[in-house]
């Protein structure tokens, strides 16, 4: 498991949405795959019918009333949108 | 010297004598900024025209609307949102955003009359633990200008510590309170998850981050602890506890005190010196009427790999939002909507933020996710509980917060031991969510120590009593580095 190719991390940066070079994916693949060993000695430890902790609090749903509330102005919501038409945000084409 | 070498409380005895004004206190920081800014590198941005017309505004306020921290200058961490005031998050990614609405807690800071000075450097997303993974500048410990301020909340403790503002807000996620705080001779509190709204800052890893202060004294921290306290609806893991009165717990008495030290805390890796000035301390305490006895909190060791699948698995969802849209940096040339994804990602993150990146993705991808992620929550779990039981039965643990004191800008900690052992005093803390303070509490070759005091859920109060007792009966929180000297 801890060791990863560079096909692998190829595919994660696909996953992640990161451009990457031949010499990053060969980086990447020596460095996660040192993580990932690291990762390799939680399996020392028996956690049959332990409940995962994703977070501390015993909270469980929080609610509020259903009640409608003022958003923030167009203009506003527009301040850092570098490209931008007709109040809408601009993207390049989405199909080749 | 400056006038920050004074307490909030003696501040307010100078802004009610009429000796100073709000503006002057404003303009000592500016001051400061200008003199020792230079070498120690801390701030990112400034916020000197607004901060110069509101403390103009404060200075009309009657005094008896006025609360304990009114008007006094504070500086704030560059991940947490400014409206109208750049905040980048020491990423290039970032550079140029300009906030639309202010972070829950810059609200409260404005509602206690506080006053912000400017952005405060970091490792870049908060990953890191030496400011040197910030995409800006790397700032230096004013102790010692080659050695590093800790991280990621570095330039938080660092413009502290250098008597630029007399107050500062951090972030810990793993560490990135107490460590610099630590490493820069000034009081750091990581309060308990969900003390503190995080509506407003941006998020790391959301089921670890924490907001805390960093001051001078242990009271200032107090108070300031308590003006950004309680909870909001924007925030729905901010906790609907009590907000108590945190300076009123400042009695001095700890006769009857609880401490355990766990003997993970003090093992192979920490240095001689911090080991030395936490007995010295635990000898203060007891002198005070504390007892301590040795305890273990036996999955310690498993604290490092379960934090970094689990914050880089958090981490590589919430950087998601960076794609260049909406906010901050956007590649150009790029053939289509992917490829502008891809491209202003790559140039906009530096490495350690694309590695962690990178890390979680693996980790939560199918086919990895049980052994990985769900096997690391499980671990939490073991992990939260060796907590709970020795705080069922103490009042506080003890330790040090870091191994050894700061090390030098470049240098790379290569003693495997002291690398763990920097990880082991501090992550676990945030993987079960209980409140930590760090405290001056020694020096070693003139670079600054930090005691760690723990404390159970919500129970600040008591680390705080604690701190101060021990604060009281020492004197290392009134040294000051020479940096200071005819300044």
């Amino acid at each position: 498991m801890a060791e990863l190719t560079k096909e692998e991390v190829k595919h994660v940066a696909h996953l992640a949405r990161l451009a990457i070079t031949e010499e990053e994916a060969e980086k990447f693949a020596l460095q996660l795959g040192a993580i990932t060993e690291f990762a390799e000695q939680l399996k020392e430890l028996d956690t049959t019918n332990v409940e995962p902790t994703t977070h501390v609090l015993p909270l469980v749903n929080v609610l509020r009333e259903d009640v409608a509330a003022k958003g923030l102005d167009r203009e506003t919501m527009m301040l850092n949108v570098k490209e931008q038409e007709a109040g809408q945000v601009k993207v390049p084409a989405i199909m080749d | 010297m400056t006038l920050f070498e004074r307490s909030a409380k003696e501040l307010q005895e100078l802004v009610h004598s009429k000796e100073v004004s709000i503006a002057d206190l404003t303009k000592e920081a500016f001051d400061r900024v200008e003199k020792l800014d230079g070498d120690v590198e801390a701030f990112l941005a400034l916020n000197k025209e607004k901060a110069t017309a509101t403390a103009a505004e404060l200075d009309e306020v009657p005094f008896e609307e006025r609360g304990p921290l009114f008007g006094l200058p504070i500086g704030v961490k560059d991940n947490i949102v400014t409206e109208g005031l750049e905040t980048t998050c020491a990423s290039k990614i970032l550079k140029g955003f300009n906030p639309i609405y202010d972070a829950t807690v810059v609200k409260k800071l404005r509602e206690a009359g506080m006053v912000t000075i400017g952005k405060l450097n970091m490792d870049e997303f908060a990953m890191g633990s030496s400011n040197e993974n910030s995409a800006y500048k790397t700032t230096k410990n004013p102790w010692a200008l080659d050695r590093v301020p800790g991280g990621s909340s570095g330039a938080s403790a660092a413009a502290v510590a250098a008597g630029e503002v007399p107050f500062s807000l951090g972030s810990d996620t793993g560490g990135s309170i107490r460590q610099p705080a630590a490493y820069c001779g000034v009081v750091g509190m990581k309060p308990t998850y969900g003390r503190v709204s995080r509506s407003g800052l941006v998020a790391f890893a959301s089921s670890l981050d924490q907001i805390g202060p960093i001051t001078r004294n242990v009271e200032d921290n107090a108070l300031l602890l308590e003006a950004i306290s309680g909870v909001d609806p924007l925030d729905s893991t901010s906790a609907d506890v009590e907000v108590p009165n945190f300076a009123a717990a400042l009695t001095g008495d700890i006769k009857g005190l609880r401490i355990a030290v766990p003997k993970e805390y003090l093992g192979e890796g920490v240095g001689e010196a911090a080991r030395e000035s936490v007995h010295a301390a635990l000898k203060v305490l007891e002198s005070l009427g504390a007892t301590w006895e040795e305890v273990s909190l036996p999955h310690s060791k498993y604290a490092l790999a379960t934090y970094y699948i689990l914050s880089s698995s958090e981490a590589s969802s919430n950087l998601s939002r960076f794609d260049g849209i909406r906010y901050g940096f956007r590649a150009e040339n790029v053939e289509n909507l992917m490829d502008l994804y891809k491209q202003t990602r790559a140039q906009g993150f530096g490495d350690e933020v694309k590695r962690r990146i990178m890390l979680g993705t693996y980790s939560l991808s199918a086919g990895t996710y049980d052994a990985y992620y769900k096997k690391a929550q499980q671990v939490r779990t073991l992990i939260k509980e060796d907590y709970d039981k020795v705080l069922a039965e103490y009042d506080v643990i003890i330790g040090p917060t870091a191994p050894t004191p700061a090390f030098k800008i470049g240098e790379i900690v290569e003693d495997p031991l002291t690398m763990y052992a920097n990880d082991i005093l501090t992550i676990p803390i945030n993987l079960a969510g209980v409140p930590a303070i760090s405290i001056p509490c020694g020096f070693e070759n003139g670079m600054p120590l930090g005691l760690q005091i723990i404390g159970n859920y919500f129970d600040e109060s008591t680390i705080y009593r604690v701190a101060h007792a021990y604060e009281q009966a020492t004197d290392f929180h009134k040294q000051t580095p020479q940096i200071w000297e005819g300044k």
